[in-house]
């Protein structure tokens, strides 16, 4: 790798060629401050704020998008430059609501943040803001233009990290709007719901629809009962909110809150998830071992995903796992196994679940299937951020409750049911499993790294006793076409499938890095979750799904056996194609 | 009756103020007197652009050109011009440096015009629909020589030796960019032109095109031989439908001639041309941001580097020059870049066109070397100001300039020049301003049209347009404050150092430059409450002097908002509450009775 | 027509510049040629245009080539249209509406008097030329 030999502020330093002036600065212990960047995205230079000079050169240029070049000194902060970025973060704030003390991002916005480290304690501008009414049309997320500072991280994480293209620069000027196409409402568009908009907005312009009354209601009700489970990917993130290192396993704590909280059970999602291998394990047993059905099998537990194949590639659907997602067996089973099983009447159960993903609060209620217990599967979904501001306001001392247990007989699960919060989890579980499904022998080595990591196309074969299985794992939208596009490509061709199973999530990195976790999510936050979910995987007692006690209990019980009738009816699902626009 | 001479009397503003009537009439009298009067024709012309030496007489068809000539000479012009067909010598312009002293041709008299058209030199000359007359006019020889002559180096040397910049605006050597594209390995490059006029004022580039598309085209062969591209793209606005179809055209004529496609005229070189509409976005100006409009996407600036010239359309090295630079190349190639170093000054070598407007007598097109200095144009070549009035300022580069002052007219006008004072040259705008222009009020505009074409990617320009020109508005109503003065210099640093693009980093100029060259005007608006070219109407109060107003009602009856009242034959009174500044009844009153303050 | 060679582009080139110095194409010695840019047109330059071919028509005049061209830079007077007739001088004429076109055929060139009311002239020296 080539080099370059540079100065910042005077100071030698040696990076790697094609390092930008603002992670150089990084590499030399300076904080160049920005607004618009984000690790994930593209540089989109749109601030104004990470301005720095070159040595020798009237002009100040944009840190984050100018790669170094060799001999060049970069002055990252004087009295000018200081001056220019206090006057740019003046005139944004001069046309911002400052509503902090009321707003959702309070102690989390990244414009709060520069105004405190800048020391801005007048604006010398004239305020304009701009009243616009909020766009709550979506059951997972509320676009507030009155906040939006323009600074494009949703319409580029939509476009280019999700190939969305919900989001758009509407109008020109001042009278630029972040919306979607031609002034639709984001629940017209093609928006998927999957919230990494909100996950990356800066400000308080993108959040997750709030919940949280209707769950404090619920645990008032004395004739309700009610349940909760988490995600996965829940527990290795939620303790960031209380200052804890990201990928701090929390999930004892969690329990723990959800029962002071006012939940009368609390399970978990990782036993649902277990459940889902044994059913989409099954249903890949039958299509490549039998024959039965289209090959690749896609996954379906991700509904951002899910939402975007029919809207994007709806030709697929033959090829969708029609089991459905972790979160809505476990809703449905919740409703009729566990009622049956507790003597509840089922309409007394109120059914809430914790998930890092705003699009679950859509998938709640995508259709008919999601009641197939009679009721509402799920009645309520919080993602993690919510949860989060729950534990605070009830005053809950997160940092030093005792770690519980998961309520049975559906909370337990095996290390493959937590690995469903990672790209290339749902994976690496249904190998574990569908290895004993085809073989009835167990995997020696459980660890299936060909999947793992944040590679955005992972493909490989696995060697199911002779049975080489073409297996590939995509994660982000955008990644996901040109694995599907080859899909098509041998379809078309009448050829082989190129791949016999095809892992999707719709976020990078996975659920760790769903919508609703919390902020500040970049590839070093996701780094460590994930460090955190395959620690609690190894952690495990049990480390397949079909090796759970309880999932072993459900199908003798209650169930029968994977993909029989009343799976069916409980735990799997259909899908129908959709207008990208529906107006 | 044929007539046998003409006599040509410039009739230009200067020349008419030193008496051409006067000489027209001597000159009718004695062609009379000496009974040739049914022989000539007496004209008077515009103006000859040589009004130092005026009043002018010129005879045709001998083209005798007389110079300062007065009224009492018109007896000999008739009688040795016309009636002996002799010169009249001691009135012959004598060439300074020659001292040669004869019937010259017109057009080789130094300074008669102060026009020299390279850019323009087929407008108005050859039918644009027809490709043999640019041929005839040694169009398509440069690409010869190019094609079967120089190597691509020769070229982009010859280009450099021209010294050639940019016409679009900030003045890049040309030669620069193409040798930087060639430099990319790739491929597949391409060569744009920005046909994407956007200054308020500004025509230059679709006059170009609309008479002259050819030497674009050819300009751009030129260019992909000389870089290793085989396509072209114009960019051009949608607004201009006649460019377009006359470009359209010309591609067509060029194609069947064999001047464009594959194998130009046998020499294995291919190169041909796509035509892309602008919808008329004026940041679409800028290279990047057409660069994205190309591609599809929205036309939003993206940071530079990298440079299109090395990653450019599609990610492509693209070479992006406008028309006008364009236009220069044929010419470059065809005389060599000595020959073009030449003209103009040393830094800037070669023409500029302007359009000139505004307050001006002869507004138009002009096409003159640079060094060429502000009286020149304004004065001689524009004519002057409209009805005798003072010259107050020049505005040149658009939204993006900035305004020359009266101190500057003898500054000669080139790239360095203008930056220097605190404008710059832009795509050649020139908005000329009298004594009832008010400052606040022509840089409003420029603010205005900012804040509506700024595309409102990056928060400096978006928001700083915003609030200048909201700043602006409070000074031009009289609410302005010595903070705001501050504060717009405070906003205007800002965008001039954060903004992204030539658009947000260029729109402060024209309120930092008037705020330099005419801050009374500004204090004046603040501190008095007064705009002094009674161009803020929010300041401008009208009244009627009781004393001279004879009650005849006109006034009453001209308002549009029925603001003044008053019985007949008696004195009116104008509500100032109601009253709209609209100034209708100031120009009816015909005593003088309503004045304005 | 044919793609070309280098041969047959440099003798087309000869044959129109001799054409073009003569200013004589198909015996027509007499050329009206009308600034048809945008502005012209925008200032009227289609009517006076359609006046010009009328009045030739009416006149049964065979000896005029009227045809177009770009902007000549004369904005403050279009539509402005140039005038070739054999023994008199190039006059540039502005203003011309389609009144005009029909004194500028009558006058200028029946007549062989100029208009004087619109005459401008060449506003541009043309370096170009040899």
């Amino acid at each position: 790798m080539s080099t370059v030999d540079i100065k910042i502020n005077g100071r030698d330093i040696t990076v790697a060629a094609g390092t930008s002036i603002l992670n150089a600065a990084k590499l030399a212990g300076c904080k160049i401050p920005t607004l618009c960047y984000h690790s994930d995205l593209e540089p989109w230079a749109a601030c104004g704020i990470c301005v720095v000079k070159i040595e020798g050169n009237p002009r100040m240029v944009r840190a984050c998008s100018t790669l170094v070049s060799e001999g060049q000194n970069y002055i990252t902060q004087d009295p000018e430059i200081h001056s220019i970025r206090k006057t740019v973060i003046e005139m944004t704030l001069a046309d911002h609501p400052q509503e902090c003390l009321t707003c959702g991002r309070n102690q989390t916005c990244e414009l709060q943040r520069l105004s405190a480290e800048y020391g801005i304690r007048e604006i010398p501008f004239d305020r304009n803001v701009k009243r616009l009414p909020l766009d709550k049309s979506t059951p997972s997320i509320v676009l507030d233009p009155s906040k939006c500072i323009q600074c494009g991280r949703c319409a580029q994480v939509c476009q280019q990290l999700q190939d969305v293209w919900a989001l758009e620069f509407i109008g020109r000027g001042e009278k630029t709007r972040l919306m979607p196409s031609a002034g639709v409402l984001l629940n017209e568009s093609p928006c998927i719901k999957c919230g990494q908009c909100s996950a990356h907005c800066p400000v308080g312009a993108i959040y997750e629809k709030d919940e949280t009354d209707i769950m404090r209601a619920a645990v008032q009700d004395e004739t309700k009962h009610v349940v909760v489970q988490i995600a996965p990917a829940v527990r290795v993130a939620l303790g960031e909110a209380f200052g804890m290192e990201p990928g701090t396993i929390v999930t004892g704590q969690i329990y723990a809150a959800l029962r002071r909280l006012g939940a009368d059970a609390v399970f978990d999602t990782n036993f649902s998830a277990d459940l889902t291998i044994m059913e989409e394990g099954s249903e890949f047993v039958e299509r490549v071992v039998n024959g039965k059905g289209e090959l690749p099998q896609l996954t379906s537990c991700c509904p951002a995903w899910t939402d975007y194949m029919e809207k994007y590639y709806s030709d697929m659907i033959p090829n969708f796992s029609t089991a459905k997602s972790p979160m809505m067996m476990q809703g449905a089973i919740t409703k009729t196994y566990y009622a049956e099983n507790q003597k509840i009447d089922p309409k007394n159960i109120y059914s809430i679940a914790i998930m890092p993903c705003t699009a679950k609060k859509f998938e709640r209620i995508r259709d008919e299937n999601m009641q197939a217990s009679g009721y509402d599967d799920v009645d309520l979904v919080l993602t993690t951020r919510e949860l989060a501001r729950m534990i605070k306001t009830a005053g809950i001392d997160f940092l030093n409750l005792k770690e519980e247990e998961a309520d049975s007989p559906i909370g337990q699960y095996a290390g493959a049911g937590t690995i469903f919060g990672v790209t290339g989890g749902v994976m690496e579980a249904a190998v574990r499993s569908a290895y004993y499904l085809i073989t009835n022998e167990e995997l020696e080595d459980v660890n299936i790294t060909a999947v793992r990591g944040m590679e955005g196309v992972k493909a490989g074969v696995v060697d199911i006793k002779g049975t080489k299985v073409k297996v590939a794992v995509a994660h982000g939208i955008a990644n996901v076409k040109s694995v599907l596009d080859e899909v098509r490509a041998a379809r078309e061709a009448g050829k082989e499938p190129p791949y016999h199973f095809i892992e999707v999530m719709a976020c990078r990195g996975g659920c760790i890095a769903g919508g609703g976790q919390p902020y500040g999510t970049e590839d070093d936050v996701r780094e460590k979750r994930i460090a955190g979910i395959y620690k609690d995987d190894e952690q495990s007692e049990v480390r397949c799904s079909h090796q759970n006690p309880e999932i072993t209990q459900i199908y003798k019980d209650y169930l029968g056996k994977p993909m029989s009738d009343k799976s069916h009816h409980l735990l799997h699902t259909h899908y129908t194609p959709r207008k990208v626009y529906t107006k | 009756m044929a007539v046998k001479n003409y006599i040509l009397v410039c009739g230009g503003t200067a020349c008419e103020s030193s008496k051409a009537t006067e000489i027209f009439n001597a000159l009718a009298a004695e062609a009379e007197a000496q009974g040739v009067i049914d022989d000539i024709q007496i004209v008077k012309t515009g103006c000859f652009g040589f009004c130092e030496k005026g009043p002018i007489v010129k005879i045709l068809p001998e083209e005798a050109f007389y110079v300062e000539v007065v009224p009492e000479d018109a007896k000999e012009i008739i009688s040795e011009s016309i009636v002996k067909g002799r010169m009249v010598e001691r009135l012959l312009y004598i060439d300074e440096e020659d001292k040669k002293k004869g019937d010259f041709d017109i057009e080789d008299i130094k300074f008669y015009q102060k026009q020299v058209r390279i850019v323009l030199r087929n407008c108005g000359f050859i039918d644009p629909e027809k490709i043999d007359e640019y041929i005839a006019r040694e169009g398509y020889v440069a690409l010869e020589k190019v094609l079967f002559e120089m190597n691509p180096d020769g070229v982009i040397n010859e280009l450099k030796e021209s010294g050639l910049r940019g016409r679009g605006g900030a003045g890049f050597p040309t030669w620069m960019k193409w040798n930087f594209t060639k430099g990319v390995k790739n491929d597949q490059k391409y060569i744009v032109c920005n046909a994407d006029e956007g200054d308020p004022g500004a025509y230059m580039d679709r006059s170009t095109l609309e008479g002259d598309p050819h030497s674009v085209l050819e300009a751009m062969t030129i260019a992909g031989y000389a870089v290793g591209a085989n396509m072209g793209v114009i960019y051009i606005r949608a607004e201009y439908p006649l460019a377009i179809e006359r470009l359209e055209i010309a591609i067509k004529q060029a194609r069947e001639y064999g001047l464009l496609g594959k194998d130009i005229l046998g020499s294995g070189f291919d190169f041909d041309f796509e035509i892309r509409l602008g919808a008329g976005a004026f940041v679409c100006g800028e290279e990047t941001a057409l660069l994205r409009s190309i591609e599809g996407n929205r036309g939003m600036p993206t940071p530079k580097p990298p440079f299109p010239a090395v990653e450019g359309l599609w990610g492509k090295p693209t070479v992006i020059n406008n028309v006008e630079t364009w236009a220069n190349i044929p010419m470059i190639i065809l005389k060599g870049g000595e020959w073009f170093r030449g003209i103009g000054t040393e830094r800037s070598s070669g023409t500029k066109v302007f359009a000139l407007t505004g307050k001006i007598n002869n507004s138009g097109l002009v096409e003159v070397p640079m060094g060429t200095t502000l009286r020149e144009i304004v004065f001689d070549i524009g004519g002057g100001i409209t009805g005798g009035k003072k010259f107050k300022a020049v505005q040149t580069g658009g939204p993006s300039g900035g305004v020359l002052t009266a101190d500057f007219l003898d500054t000669p006008i080139d790239f360095d020049e203008l930056t220097a004072v605190g404008s710059m040259m832009g795509s050649g705008g020139m908005i000329v301003m009298d004594e009832d222009d008010c400052m606040i009020d022509v840089v409003k505009f420029y603010q205005e049209f900012c804040v509506d074409e700024s595309c409102g990617k990056c928060a400096p320009c978006r928001i700083g347009t915003r609030k200048l020109y909201d700043i602006l508005s409070k000074i031009s109503k009289g609410k302005g404050t010595h903070q705001d003065l501050e504060n717009m210099e405070t906003i205007g640093n800002a965008m001039k150092k954060a903004a992204l693009c030539g658009l947000g980093q260029t729109a402060p100029n024209p309120i930092l430059s008037t705020m330099k060259y005419f801050r009374n005007e500004y204090l004046e608006h603040i501190d008095d409450k007064v705009c002094k070219a009674g161009k803020c109407k929010d300041l401008v109060k009208f009244e009627i002097d009781p004393d001279k107003c004879i009650g005849c009602t006109v006034c009453a009856r001209k308002c549009p908002v029925n603001c003044i009242s008053g019985e007949r034959k008696q004195p009116h009174f104008i509500d100032q509450d109601q009253c709209v500044k609209c100034g209708e009844c100031y120009a009816a009153c015909k005593f003088g009775a309503i004045t304005k303050s | 027509m044919a793609k070309m060679t280098l041969e047959e582009l440099r003798k087309l080139r000869e044959n129109k510049k001799i054409e073009l110095d003569k200013r004589d194409t198909e015996g027509k010695s007499i050329h009206i040629i009308i600034g048809m840019g945008t502005c012209g047109i925008a200032a009227g330059a289609k009517e006076s245009l359609d006046a010009f071919l009328e009045e030739i028509d009416k006149h049964n005049i065979d000896n005029v080539t009227v045809k177009q061209t770009g902007c000549m830079g004369l904005c403050y007077v279009e539509p402005t249209v140039e005038v070739k007739v054999p023994g008199m001088p190039d006059t540039i004429y502005g203003n011309v509406d389609g009144a005009t076109a029909r004194e500028i055929i009558t006058e200028h060139v029946l007549a062989g008097k100029l208009v004087d009311k619109h005459i401008f002239d060449r506003p541009a020296k043309d370096i170009v030329k040899e």
